[in-house]
């Protein structure tokens, strides 16, 4: 008789697991994404992973969950060496990710998407027994959604919740969180951190969370591990490391351009009071009918940032679209300069009006033309790029961009270049100089760094900083506080398609805003 | 999950012309080699139906070759063949600029012939060319005016255009039957009701030293009118960044309605001219003789030519060369008539199905530094 003698190094069957990395390399193409990284993740710890745009995070948690397949490198699970070739493999192992954005179906109720996520379904369902079962997972749970809800009727942090449980009711042991909490309001995502952290201290799951934000690390992470360029960049346990130490681990040693001044627009005769845009009672349908935008009514002024803040889907995209022309409104009106904006494109040369929007390659570019094409849209039907108003002269087009590219550091194969061939970041320079290269009296930017790295950010930021100095109204939409506060003037709340809230930027305090923001 | 792809641009000297020339070259390239492939892998699956149907395959493409372009004979008789055929595929790629699949030209080619017939019933002593002139406007305007409804409905109604403008292939064939039947019926024309014939002084004479009529003159200067707005006019400008991102032209201010509009307009005036030719130069009258779908073919042609207006011509060519040869197949080898078109459909089926190869031919593939 064989004595079953227990592996100790085997995983224990439950309870939260211990996770390493160690040597992955990833190419793709010319691009090395990763390059012998190691990380370690202890059972039961609240580990974060932190790195710029770019830096390899992404790529990373993708090889451990079995979407990539590394070059070289193995993933340690609980100990034991496991080729996780799938990510059916790594949920067998008890990992699971969340993703940024949600993945539930928002037409079915929470108790739905929950048993529709597993594996080993019936053909036939019981949803009695289904419910009974869900209600005991739940009690051991320490929050909970309601079961019958449909998911479309749930706020953002349910959702985000209803994510987690999911993964929970599936047995994962080692949750990975992309981002979790980029569409929450501050208070929903301590919540939400807190509750797993307590989890993990109970042992009962180990979470690995990339993220980018200092605070949330600093309040609810063990340890960290800090990637730059592809490259392990250091790691370390949490009380033992400085906001300073791991700035620098992201950064390395280069360096940001200072933040640009804030100057008084002092004009030439215009007073800095005078009103460039003005938004009166302004209703705006979603693509589905609805009303998104409710009535809002606000007023941006010469040489000034005007900070929308809000959670994502409260209404700023389609008040964005509006103003930027993509867009038609259905009730109120947008004033320029105190004349009724029509969208035409004789208003919007006449205003000097400039947009920044997020996804630039969707929703400023075409992708399949060139470059010189992409960067003359607002000017093709001038001179010189025109002769007489109608004929094209394709080697304006190409001396024009030439300047543009060189001034804003357009990394390019050339101005002939298909636009769509290019970065994120190349494309976002791309249409900054489009935009804000010439004259602007009135600037409109949504997320105008959605993506982007820390250096990118910083001369986006400082250019439009300098536009605004120049004395343009700047309306600032963003669902990243720290960019808001750092740019604007005045900040002003959306909720539910109405601005709930506005102020002075030196007397908005962040809890006000995070409750407002929450609909409070 | 969304892919990313991920490109690695490097900062070149942007005056490497060098390099500019070889991405023109290698996209040339792959434009002209992944429709050839299509057409041929389309001809494999014709030679295996014709041999279930006894036939050797081999013999058919001789045969068809012989037929399309064997001969001085044959040739004109394709190129008389391509000149609607151009046309009408304008009338589906001027749209397609921006982006729209309007498939309705058959129906603006029946308004278009049905209203050069009516124009020139009323200037019964009017010199020729003045005859002809007005012909031609007419049958611009009504095909214009036919398009150009399938357009307003996309544009003020959210209508489709391309079931709108299908759809009004049925009206238009109505309409051309009511009136063809009624009030402009030629009295004389008793088992094929027909409008009266528009008299052999106002028809469209013959390129000099050939059977070939001045309609294949106008579809290729069309075509090349069409390449000019398109690519070298800020019409066409509005119409490239319309249809390659209609948020991005919105956001610029261009007026994306009147594009479409104006887009449509062109587009059956262009399928309207074909109207005409086929009254003018053909058939001396309106009958159902102009319905033989002509409109249709053209959407293959668009298709075909990936929608630029000067690669229509050969194409177009290629497609009148296996219509005209359908008559010797059925002759020698007793085949139907209508099996160029069982070609015609599996040509259409493999241009479709060939988009998937673009970018993905080993020895085209982007060379990367």
């Amino acid at each position: 008789m064989v004595m079953f003698v227990p592996d100790p190094a085997a995983p224990p069957a439950s309870g939260a697991l211990s996770l390493e990395a160690l040597g992955m390399s990833k190419q793709f193409g010319a691009l090395r994404a990763l390059d012998d990284v190691t990380l370690k993740v202890e059972a039961g710890s609240f580990h974060a992973l932190l790195g710029e745009n770019g830096a390899g995070k992404s790529t990373l948690v993708k090889c451990i969950m079995g979407y990539y397949t590394p070059d070289t490198g193995q993933v340690m699970v609980g100990n034991h060496e496991q080729p996780i070739d799938s990510p059916r493999m790594a949920h067998t192992l008890g990992l699971g990710m969340v993703y940024q954005h949600f993945t539930l179906v928002p037409d079915m109720t929470v108790a739905e998407n929950l048993v529709l996520a597993r594996t080993d379904l019936p053909a036939m369902i019981d949803w009695k027994k289904e419910h009974v079962d869900l209600e005991s997972f739940f009690v051991t749970m320490p929050f909970r959604v309601p079961l019958d809800r449909k998911v479309a009727a749930l706020s953002a942090g349910e959702k985000q919740k209803t994510e987690i449980l999911k993964q929970l009711y599936l047995k994962r042991r080692f949750l990975i969180l992309d981002e979790p909490t980029s569409v929450l309001t501050p208070g929903e995502a301590d919540e939400v951190l807190g509750l797993l952290r307590d989890m993990t201290r109970r042992n009962e799951l180990t979470v690995l969370t990339i993220t980018h934000k200092f605070r949330e690390v600093f309040a609810f992470a063990d340890s960290v591990t800090v990637l730059r360029r592809g490259r392990f960049a250091g790691s370390g346990k949490v009380t033992e490391l400085t906001a300073d130490d791991m700035a620098k681990m992201m950064m390395g040693d280069q360096k940001l351009p200072d933040p640009a001044p804030r100057m008084d627009y002092m004009g030439s005769g215009s007073p800095r009071e005078e009103t460039r845009l003005a938004i009166q009672s302004l209703q705006v349908a979603d693509d589905a009918g609805q009303p998104a935008v409710k009535s809002v009514s606000l007023r941006v002024r010469a040489g000034e940032i005007l900070g929308i803040a809000g959670v994502s889907g409260n209404g700023q995209r389609e008040l964005v679209e509006a103003i930027a022309g993509q867009r038609d409104i259905a009730g109120g009106a947008i004033v320029l300069h105190g004349e009724a904006f029509d969208a035409s494109r004789a208003a919007m040369k006449r205003h000097k009006l400039s947009c920044l929007p997020e996804e630039p390659l969707r929703n400023a570019c075409v992708a399949t033309m060139s470059v010189a094409e992409n960067l003359a849209f607002r000017r093709f039907d001038e001179p010189p790029f025109a002769a007489g108003g109608w004929w094209l002269k394709p080697a304006a087009f190409r001396e024009a961009a030439k300047q543009v590219i060189a001034r804003y550091r357009v990394k390019t194969p050339g101005p002939d270049a298909a636009i769509g061939q290019l970065s994120g970041g190349n494309v976002q320079r791309a249409v900054l100089g489009r935009e804000i290269g010439g004259d602007v009296n009135v600037l409109v930017a949504a997320n105008p760094c959605f993506g982007l790295d820390f250096a990118a950010v910083a001369d986006i930021h400082g250019q439009i900083m300098a536009a605004r100095n120049r004395g343009a109204a700047v309306l600032l939409v963003s669902e990243d506080l720290d960019e808001l506060f750092e740019l604007s003037d005045r900040i002003a709340v959306m909720f539910s398609g109405r601005i709930v809230f506005e102020d002075a930027i030196g007397n908005a305090d962040l809890t006000v805003i995070g409750r407002h923001m929450a609909g409070h | 999950m969304r892919k990313q792809r991920i490109v690695q641009v490097s900062p070149v000297s942007i005056d490497d012309a060098s390099a500019r020339w070889q991405d023109i070259l290698r996209s040339g390239a792959e434009a002209v080699a992944v429709p050839l492939l299509a057409v041929l892998g389309a001809l494999v699956v014709f030679g295996i139906f014709v041999s279930l149907a006894g036939v050797n395959p081999f013999e058919t493409y001789n045969l068809m070759y012989a037929g399309a372009f064997g001969s001085w004979f044959s040739w004109q008789n394709t190129l008389t063949r391509a000149a609607p055929l151009i046309l009408t595929a304008l009338c589906c790629a001027l749209p397609a600029q921006l982006g729209m699949v309007v498939i309705g030209g058959e129906g603006a080619l029946v308004i278009g012939g049905l209203a050069a017939a009516a124009i020139s019933q009323a200037l019964p002593d009017a010199a020729p060319l003045v005859v002809q002139i007005a012909m031609a406007i007419a049958a611009m305007a009504a095909g214009a005016a036919w398009i150009a409804m399938a357009g307003g409905l996309r544009h003020w109604r959210g209508v489709n255009e391309t079931i709108a403008s299908l759809l009004l292939v049925y009206i238009a064939i109505a309409v051309f039957n009511h009136l063809v039947e009624g009030l402009l019926r030629d009295p004389a024309s008793l088992n094929k009701p027909s409008t009266p014939h528009i008299g052999d002084a106002n028809m469209l004479s013959t390129i000099p030293g050939t059977d070939i009529h001045w309609g294949l003159a106008y579809g290729i200067i069309a075509c090349v009118l069409a390449y000019i707005l398109i690519y070298r006019t800020t019409f066409g400008f509005g119409m490239r960044v319309a249809g390659g991102n209609v948020k991005a032209a919105r956001m610029v201010g261009l007026p994306v309605g009147r594009l479409v509009l104006v887009a449509c307009g062109l587009a059956g005036a262009s399928a309207g001219l074909a109207g005409m030719v086929e009254v003018a130069a053909v058939h001396g009258k309106a009958n159902a003789s102009l319905i033989v779908g002509y409109g249709y073919t053209g959407i293959l042609v668009a298709f075909l030519a990936r929608h630029n207006p000067l690669a229509i011509i050969p194409v177009a060519i290629l497609l009148g060369g296996i219509g005209a040869s359908g008559g010797l197949l059925q002759r020698r080898l007793g085949l139907p008539d209508a099996t160029v078109l069982v070609l015609q459909g599996l040509i259409f089926i493999a241009i479709l199905t060939s988009e998937v190869l673009y970018g993905r031919l080993p020895w085209l593939k982007k060379v990367k530094s």
